[in-house]
């Protein structure tokens, strides 16, 4: 079975199907299939945190999953944030206001891995900011604004910020 | 592709899952979470010729609580144990330990059983299952045997599965009456491999005398270290600062003959080890005291 595989698979709320070779990496099949080139691929080991998506809701590395493993599974990638193509989601916007992304080649694997961790912790203290991101990299920012715009995403996204 | 080509199975139960892994022998690999697996696949490193990817066995997925101590189901994702209130009360060494592997996004995947399968000198659970005697069930399409923590693991990534033989469940012992626990680790940076690590689980009798001790050293050998020396300096004594003194001592110096490689030369994991074994016995035993504290978190 070194030939191709029958894929199915949800991606930001669409349905495609595919057949691929069972060794394609899911950040390739993302990118080379299916043209979703937001998701970044940048060690390729599971250190650098560029290709985070979600699977079925949790955020994991699509470097480390085959394209075959996601059959049956419901995937979003950074494209699938906002509402539609002019709108930002607020976790963009905060990065945007804060400065928490300068070159913007780390940011949507940053911005993956926060969407389940305010989800799961709305109000973070710091410390558990930098815990939440300490499995993503990034080169030329520096951490600080990226801190800062998430506490700032945080304030906005909090369900009592809502009327 | 970064991986070499391999053959893909994806057998829907544990009994597929063996009958297969008979059938191909050690040229097949299983692929649990796959967080160590792929990137040394990725790397070119690891190039099985066979993959059985054991993601849709959900019979291998579960937490459970029996009277022998908390069954887990070797494909239980790290992150789901972590957040197990199951885990937190009948497993809390597991449940301190688990942050400590890797990140977020890794243990969402990363499973338990395959952490331990790995045996890797480095990883947390290795260590942790051998402070608390966990059993591990396994299976092959000869039956199903259970091996102790103590014979399962057998030095470098080497444990005592036959080729033919997965690892189905970890039987992990309820914690007895004062009995404690403690689990810290120090890496250069948050969720990288520890430079050194301990998992303790001790127990104090009615006299607040030491009457077990196992101390679990990750990263300073070929695999998971127990500490037996330390332990045999703490046993029938009262934990006295003095005591831990000497264990600790006795753990850096007696118990280990760790490696120096790029990340930490031997005299500094030495160094390393008899720090934690300080910084985690008072917790452990004040825990054995019914002391309740917090978890150690990250140490920087």
């Amino acid at each position: 079975m070194t030939s191709p595989v029958e894929l199915s698979v949800r991606v930001n709320g669409a349905s495609h199907q595919r057949s691929v070779e069972p060794r394609l990496l899911l950040s390739d099949f993302l990118r080379h299939e299916l043209n979703l080139t937001g998701t970044h691929v940048g060690c390729e080991h599971g250190v650098c945190g560029a290709c985070t998506i979600l699977m079925d809701g949790e955020a994991v590395r699509s470097c480390l999953i085959f394209a075959v493993q996601a059959d049956g599974h419901e995937l979003t990638t950074v494209e699938g944030l906002a509402a539609g193509d002019d709108a930002l989601h607020p976790l963009q916007t905060a990065f945007r206001e804060a400065h928490g992304l300068q070159c913007g080649f780390c940011t949507p694997g940053f911005l993956m891995t926060l969407i389940p961790f305010l989800r799961d912790n709305p109000t973070p203290s710091d410390r558990e900011i930098r815990e939440g991101i300490s499995g993503n990299l990034c080169r030329c920012t520096g951490y600080q604004n990226i801190v800062q715009a998430v506490r700032l995403a945080a304030e906005r996204m909090a369900p009592e910020a809502t009327p | 592709m970064k991986p070499a080509p391999f053959e893909y199975h994806r057998p829907g139960t544990t009994d597929e899952a063996v009958t297969l892994l008979a059938e191909h022998g050690w040229e097949a690999k299983l692929l649990a979470g796959g967080q160590s697996l792929i990137p040394a696949m990725n790397f070119r490193l690891a190039q099985p010729g066979v993959l059985i990817d054991l993601n849709n066995v959900e019979e291998l997925a579960y937490i459970r609580d029996g009277d022998v101590g908390l069954h887990i189901g070797a494909m239980t994702r790290q992150r789901s144990a972590e957040r197990s209130e199951l885990v937190a009360a009948r497993a809390p060494l597991v449940h301190e330990a688990l942050p400590f592997v890797a990140h977020p996004q890794i243990r969402s995947r990363g499973t338990i059983g395959g952490s331990i399968a790995h045996a890797d000198p480095a990883s947390e659970l290795p260590a942790v299952t051998l402070a608390l005697e966990a059993r591990f069930r396994l299976r092959s399409p000869r039956g199903a045997r259970s091996v102790s923590a103590d014979e399962f693991f057998t030095g470098l990534f080497g444990t005592a599965l036959e080729s033919d033989e997965l690892l189905a469940e970890i039987e992990i012992p309820p914690p007895a009456d004062g009995a404690g626990w403690g689990f810290a680790e120090i890496s250069r940076r948050h969720g990288d491999y520890g430079l050194a690590g301990l998992a303790a689980a001790v127990q104090l009798d009615g006299d607040g005398k030491c009457s077990k001790a196992r101390l679990a050293l990750l990263s300073v050998g070929d695999g998971p270290v127990l500490a037996t020396s330390a332990a045999e300096t703490l046993l029938g004594a009262e934990p006295s600062e003095e005591a831990i003194r000497a264990a600790a001592n006795a753990a850096a110096h007696r118990d280990i003959d760790p490696p120096s490689d790029i990340h930490a030369s031997a005299a500094y994991r030495r160094r390393l080890v008899e720090v934690l074994t300080r910084r985690v016995l008072p917790r452990a035993f004040d825990r054995a005291r019914g002391v309740d504290l917090k978890p150690i978190t990250h140490e920087a």
